[in-house]
């Protein structure tokens, strides 16, 4: 427990108290919260859910406390995360929203494929202007795809004050794998911060939430370890450049809560099991601006879907969790013991909490937060092989391409299964899409390699000027890199390299055109921007209907960034173009470059952002295709 | 006519379209109050204040800034500067206004035309060239750095320098090198925005400005222990 006694405002160690009252707060707590439905809330530890193909929902403001000062949060049917929804695939959905704000709101079903007035992006979505103080806004769509995404506001701050749930969509046909019980695993961060202060803190103070600068006693054991010169050389660089080793989040603990199922570290979300049994664990990352990384400590965890979309299985001990991606991983606790879940944040500075036990009376020990890693020079965008250690040379390949039938315990297990739900997926393929059989079984595809050639970067005009702080000399493609604070670390932590489609690629046309996009910004003036032009100034993206884009991001700052593209799949360029994964989020790591394939099949407008919340602001296109 | 500029930049901002999460450049303001102390010395301990605020965009703020020396209740130096501060480069802004001396008497007017900003090195810059009624030229530079002992204990030593072209006799003001001010400070940040502090302050005068501090009888140098507060908001 040492590490949440922090200074960091004892935030985790207050007790929590769900929803204290209904009529605390909030002008409209009384309307149409029933009592019975918090009662609900409270008894199932995490949000209700909700099933069938027809939801009202209703958007209000209800009295919460996760840190023992009663704050006022948004929730969906009162609820604080909104419940989960329930959905089959192949049903049509109809969803009637009804804002109880006083300001606009909206929902977003984040990764979800439907037209685009239904994507819930107010002046964006075709037609779509929010959802007015008062009104109800009916959303229908036929539900085309299987898996776990969850939704969110697309209004003002309202997704930092609560307003995030989950989505599970039930496949038509069996899964290709199998598990006894299913979890949500719903990590968010909660301040008591009003979020337009927070944001306006950060344009006064950019490293306002960040106490883990380095200090006079990290000085001190470099000079001792690596002498005078190596220490004034390795932070040469940093220092004329007037950037910080540790600016790994702008939003740190110092303010957050962070969540498991809305539930604080103090009291922990929990799952039962039995022993014996597989778990499918559905993690999603609802925050606003943290980055998790996760694991449970004397389990591997199989790691079966991401962002909703089946992949090849991979065993790991850890991932890392972009602000909006999701993860779906199967463990198979063996023993009568409980097991921490344990998903600390990117810059350490708290973790949120869960416990996965044979009895609700056995909690595990919670592991110490790692120490606060230093960025690199290759998150600058320096092409420094050999560096840092996590490049082509170090352990990239050794840990993670593994021979062929040298297979981790993990996919074994994944293989074991395939009998049951691979062979029926295997009789249903329809429609073109062909389902991929047991990896063993692969049909002997010629490998198509993706093409990691970094050309020589270009920075447009644009990128230049006081709005934008630097710039990527040699921006890398660094798919095996698991990134900052996770390199090396000795367990083995998942990488983009690792994914790997179960079915091939879905449409296997070459890209028609490649469009290069550069995330910018400015850290000390807290400005974001996507080739030196915020949202509010760019002109939309235009494309073409039918067309197979490529995307190649550049990242020209010192941060993470999460992009998400409404309406279509990102096939991310992992490895082999033959089983691109379908993502709808991604990550791009600082000073890094990654690429994806888009097939331009939504007409209408689409938001295509970084997912950070205090960064989307800036960092933002809206995409019209026509 | 500031008033006019600032309605309409604010215009201009607030005109932008807000898109899935409110205008991602909002009306910003900050007042800080950098030192709020008191200077032990021989004689009198005066109370000096250095602070300034601003208000605006990103890119485009107004600024203010302010230092106020008082000795036994008497405001011995004022000074207030009004500038519009424009971003020109990653780190650096353009500051251009007016500054005023009202005290010592008589007053003496300014144009300003400073730079402000984050060196290499990290070194917080201000500098500026102040151009006077009279053809009078001067010349500041003021530059602070920050030790972090931990998160919350920050060392920051500073140097300000003022060098003026002419002698201004009435003020006190000798041509060249006219006045330098080191001082090292250590403050415990409570939280970000309230940090009370110690520390050490030199002041110098040189060259006619010391001569004419003689004249008055006053030193024309002085060590002083400080102690204040650093608050902002």
């Amino acid at each position: 427990m040492s590490s949440i006694n922090d200074p960091i405002k004892g935030a985790c160690l207050t007790r929590r108290r769900f929803v204290q009252g209904v009529a605390m707060g909030g002008a409209f707590a009384g309307l149409g919260l029933g009592s019975s439905a918090l009662a609900a809330v409270m008894q199932q530890q995490g949000p209700e859910t909700l099933r069938g193909t027809d939801f009202n929902l209703t958007i209000g403001e209800q009295a919460v406390n996760f840190t023992g000062a009663p704050r006022i949060g948004t929730t969906v049917n009162g609820s604080l995360p909104a419940p989960i929804l329930r959905w089959r695939e192949g049903d049509t959905v109809t969803l009637r929203v009804t804002n109880l704000l006083r300001e606009t709101s909206s929902i977003h079903w984040h990764g979800i494929i439907l037209p685009s007035a239904m994507d819930g992006v107010p002046d964006i979505a075709t037609g779509f202007k929010g959802i007015k103080p008062g009104e109800t806004f009916t959303y229908r769509f036929p539900v085309t795809q299987s898996g776990t995404y969850w939704y969110h506001s697309h209004s003002g701050f309202q997704e930092q004050t609560g307003l995030y749930g989950s989505i599970i969509i039930d496949p038509r046909e069996p899964e290709p794998f199998t598990y006894d019980r299913d979890y949500v695993v719903m990590l968010s961060d909660w301040t008591d911060e009003d979020p337009t202060n927070v944001y306006a803190k950060l344009k006064k103070l950019s490293h306002y939430y960040n106490f883990n600068e380095r200090t006079h006693a990290d000085l001190m054991k470099d000079i001792k370890e690596k002498g005078l010169a190596a220490t004034w050389n390795d932070r040469k660089m940093w220092n004329q450049m007037r950037m910080s080793q540790r600016d790994l989040s702008d939003v740190t603990g110092y303010t957050y809560t962070f969540l498991t199922n809305g539930q604080t570290p103090a009291e922990g979300w929990t799952g039962l099991f039995r022993k014996g049994e597989k778990v499918r664990l559905r993690f999603i990352n609802g925050s606003a601006m943290t980055f998790f990384d996760v694991r449970i400590p004397g389990l591997k965890m199989t790691v079966v879907a991401a962002d909703g979309q089946t992949v090849e299985p991979v065993s790991v001990d850890e991932f890392r969790m972009g602000v909006a991606e999701t993860y779906d991983v199967i463990v198979e606790p063996k023993d009568d013991t409980a097991y921490t879940i344990f998903a600390q944040d990117i810059a350490r500075s708290g973790y949120a909490r869960g416990t996965l036990t044979p009895d609700p009376s056995l909690t595990a020990t919670i592991p110490e937060m790692d120490p606060v890693p230093n960025l690199g020079h290759d998150d600058m965008g320096m092409n420094m092989m050999n560096h840092t250690g996590h490049d082509m040379s170090g352990m990239d390949h050794s840990q993670h391409q593994m021979p062929d039938g040298k297979m981790m315990p993990g996919m074994q297990m994944a293989g074991d299964m395939d009998m049951s739900g691979m062979q029926m997926a295997a009789d249903m393929d329809m429609g073109g899409m062909q389902m991929a059989p047991a990896p063993a079984a692969k049909p002997a595809m010629k490998p198509n390699p993706s093409d990691f050639t970094a050309g020589p970067v270009h920075h447009a005009p644009t990128e230049y000027g006081p709005h934008v702080d630097m710039r990527a000399d040699a921006p890398q493609y660094r798919l095996d890199d698991p990134g900052v604070g996770l390199r090396n670390n000795g367990r083995r932590v998942l990488t983009y390299a690792d994914l790997k489609n179960l079915r091939t690629t879905h449409d296997h046309r070459d890209p028609d055109r490649e469009i290069e996009l550069h995330l910018t910004g400015n850290m000390g003036r807290y400005m974001w921007s996507v080739n030196g032009v915020k949202h509010s100034d760019a002109e939309p993206l235009r494309w073409k209907l039918g067309e197979r884009l490529r995307i190649t991001f550049v990242n020209d700052t010192m941060m993470n960034h999460p992009m998400h593209l409404h309406g279509m799949w990102s096939d991310l360029e992992t490895g082999d173009n033959n089983y691109l994964p379908r993502k709808h989020t991604v990550i791009v790591q600082p000073g890094s470059r990654i690429s994806y394939r888009v097939t331009v099949d939504a007409e209408g407008g689409w938001a295509y952002h970084c997912h950070l919340l205090y960064h989307m602001l800036g960092m933002f296109r809206t995409v019209v295709v026509s | 006519m500031m008033k006019k500029i600032l309605a309409a930049l604010m215009a201009i901002g607030l005109s932008n379209p807000v898109f899935a999460g409110g205008a991602d450049d909002p009306l910003v303001y900050q007042v800080m109050i950098d030192k709020l102390e008191i200077r032990g010395t021989d004689g009198s301990n005066p109370l000096v204040l250095e602070a300034d605020a601003w208000v605006g965009y990103d890119l485009n703020k107004f600024w203010f800034k302010t230092e106020v020396e008082r000795v036994d209740g008497e405001t011995e130096e004022a000074e207030v500067q009004f500038l519009y501060s424009r971003a020109i480069a990653p780190f650096w802004d353009l500051q251009v206004g007016w500054r005023r001396d009202i005290k010592p008497n008589p007053k003496r007017d300014f144009l300003a035309l400073g730079f402000k900003g984050l060196a290499p090195y990290l070194f917080e810059v201000d500098g500026g060239i102040f151009i006077g009624e009279s053809g009078q030229i001067g010349a500041r530079l003021d530059a602070e750095y920050e030790y972090m002992f931990t998160q919350k204990l920050i060392l920051s030593p500073e140097v300000e320098m003022n060098l003026y072209s002419k002698d201004d006799e009435a003020v006190g003001i000798g041509s060249g090198l006219s006045d330098m001010e080191l001082g090292l400070r250590l403050r415990y940040e409570i939280r970000r925005e309230f940090a009370p502090y110690i520390g050490v302050n030199w002041t110098g005068k040189f060259g006619q400005t010391a001569d004419f501090a003689r004249d008055e009888g006053e030193d024309t140098s002085d060590v002083q222990i400080v102690a204040g507060i650093r608050a902002w908001f």
